[in-house]
């Protein structure tokens, strides 16, 4: 055993024996696993193995695609996300999300990282908050100068940390990212991840990514999903493989579904 | 190996790039088709030739100037008068009303359906829209005459109803008549917004009434305000309804709600009766008007498409 073990903080959610269907069919089931605050947990895994159903589960987007329906239990600091009281507006506001491709709203720099606070009625100087969003996103020398610019006017990769910055001014405790860096040039992606590290200071962070290099640089934990061959013929069930340590999941893991992924024998 | 593939494109024709044959059937299908559209395309140019060809007899008599800005209208007084700006005032009149009615239903019923409905609302409420659309008007405008305008005359006793005709009320009429137009494109073009912007903005903690009024309408602002240019140009061009509704109208220049009124479409259908002699000053009157009335339209028209293509460019 390694004895670099980190120790692990709150837990922010808690999955056990989760399970999404669309409809009829089965995406993911049987998921457990634990997100440590102010860490970044990966989740790696080939495509359609169910790792945006589940990251979209925690924060209830999966609510917006009618028959998607979620079993099984999410807490999140030990509350049902899922209980008849919990409003998923509520949900949305405490945990944002990054998309895979950059969704700046067509309005101006300034309107698209002020749309948030003034969606919750923030209070303070608008100027300020946004002003202060843009540092944390690392963009604010970019677009000093043109806040009232056209948000579809800038580069792939300042759009998406236009996106981030719009997701931290509204003070979350949570962002998700799925592949966020997937529509962009590699130096863009360093920067997305330069970004990540200093944002985990303050947020929990939880990222899809199909990319494992970018998992073993930026992720303190890592779970693997695969799909399940063992349900027969025709279904494609996700499944977790395995959760653990980053460094573990890629020198050393338990499972060898997983050993064959990272070393690249699959997928 | 290789002499037996070398074999096979020299000695048949399997790997031949030509044409097995000459293909007539299909030379013939895109004929007709291209017939189709020439078709199509000539009998437009020729209408709009037909059109604009009595205009040169029509200011022979009148001053175009005094056409334009002229403000009584009286083609067969004996001190006859074309100044346009009558009819021009009733059309007009008829879009305002139209627009006061059909914006804000349009609008709102296609908020609804783009962002509210559920599946199986929406495919009961677009095809009862569709026909809605195809309904034909001299039925809206009996309704309006023998219902709407009773009814509304009797809600606004503070009013003054001296005629039994109303160019307000038609002009609401219209606007009846253009909801499921305005409603339809507009939801067409709400619906283009990308799912994707829909779900940024709920990420970001905001209720549905929110992203449908602060990110759905703004994205998909040009294809709503094309569907107002679409429904007000329908305004422009609806005849029967003016026809009953408002009826035939003073000669005189009216801003009003409960006056009689002539639109330009009310006047061609009235005096264009078969009856009227080819050559006179009447005549040419019809096609005086009916070319500024079919400049007009396709002005909105154009801005219409213009709008559209703007909303495209963002999207595609
Ligand atoms: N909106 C949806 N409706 C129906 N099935 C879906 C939907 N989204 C994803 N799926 C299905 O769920 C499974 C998991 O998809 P997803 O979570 O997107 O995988 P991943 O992100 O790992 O590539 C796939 O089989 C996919 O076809
Ligand atoms: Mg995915």
């Amino acid at each position: 055993m390694e004895n670099n073990n980190k120790v692990a903080g709150n837990e922010v959610f808690s999955l056990s024996n989760m399970s999404v269907h669309y409809g009829e069919s089965l995406a993911v089931d049987g998921v457990n696993l634990p997100i440590y605050e102010n860490e970044i947990t990966a989740m790696i895994g080939p495509s359609g193995c169910g790792k945006s159903t589940v990251l979209r589960s925690l924060n209830r987007m999966n609510d917006l695609i009618p028959g998607a329906k979620v079993g099984g239990q999410v807490l999140y600091h030990g509350q049902d996300m899922y209980g008849p009281e919990v409003d998923p507006v509520q949900v949305r506001k405490l945990i944002g999300m990054v998309f895979q491709k950059p969704n700046p709203f067509p309005k101006s720099i300034y309107d698209n990282v002020a749309f948030g606070p003034q969606t919750l009625g923030m209070k303070g100087d608008m100027d300020e908050i946004v002003e202060g969003a843009l540092k944390k996103a690392a963009l604010w020398d970019d677009v000093k100068d043109r806040l009232k610019d056209n948000a579809f006017g800038m580069s792939g990769g300042q759009q998406q940390r236009l996106c981030i910055a719009r997701a931290i001014a509204v003070k979350p405790d949570v962002i998700l990212m799925d592949e966020p860096c997937s529509a962009l040039d590699p130096i863009s992606t360093f920067k997305i991840e330069d970004l990540m590290m200093e944002l985990k200071k303050d947020y929990t962070i939880v990222i899809v990514t199909h990319n494992m290099q970018q998992a073993a640089r930026v992720a303190d934990r890592t779970a693997f999903f695969t799909v399940d061959t063992e349900r027969g013929e025709g279904s494609r069930v996700g499944q977790l493989v395995e959760f653990d340590e980053t460094s573990k999941i890629f020198s050393n893991p338990a499972d060898s579904r997983t050993l064959d992924y990272v070393t690249g024998k699959f997928g | 190996m290789s002499s037996s593939i070398q074999g096979a494109r020299s000695g048949s024709t399997a790997n031949s790039l030509r044409a097995p044959s000459f293909r007539l059937g299909e030379r013939i299908v895109i004929g007709l088709l291209f017939g189709a559209a020439a078709i199509s395309v000539g009998v437009t140019i020729a209408i709009v030739i037909s059109l604009f060809a009595p205009l040169p007899g029509f200011f022979e008599y009148v001053n175009p100037w005094d056409f334009l800005t002229g403000t009584l209208w009286a083609p067969s007084f004996a001190d006859a008068s074309f100044g346009v700006l009558p009819l021009v005032a009733g059309t007009l009149q008829v879009v305002f009303y139209a627009m006061l009615v059909g914006i804000p239903l349009g609008l709102g019923a296609a908020i609804y359906l783009s962002e509210y409905a559920g599946n199986g609302v929406r495919k009961i409420v677009k095809p009862i829209l569709e026909v809605l659309e195809g309904l034909p008007t001299v039925a809206t405008g009996l309704f309006a005459v023998f219902w709407l305008k009773p009814w509304i005359q009797e809600s606004t006793p503070f009013l003054e109803w001296t005629s039994p005709f109303s160019i307000g009320v038609a002009g609401l009429t219209v606007g009846i008549i253009t909801i499921p137009l305005i409603a339809s494109v507009s939801d067409d073009a709400m619906r283009a917004v990308p799912m994707a912007l829909r779900e940024g903005a709920y990420a970001l903690g905001a209720t549905k009434m929110r992203v449908a009024l602060k990110v759905v309408l703004p994205a998909a602002i040009s294809g709503i305000v094309a569907s107002f240019v679409l429904g007000a140009s329908r305004a422009i061009g609806e005849t029967m309804v003016v026809l009953l509704v408002a009826g035939g109208g003073s000669p005189q220049l009216k801003i009003g709600f409960t006056e009689p009124a002539g639109a330009m479409t009310a006047f061609i259908a009235s005096r264009a009766t078969g009856e009227i002699a080819t050559g006179t000053i009447d005549y040419y009157s019809i096609f005086a008007v009916g070319a500024l009335l079919f400049l007009m339209t396709l002005i909105m028209n154009m801005i219409a498409i213009r709008f559209v293509n703007k909303f495209r460019e963002v999207y595609d």
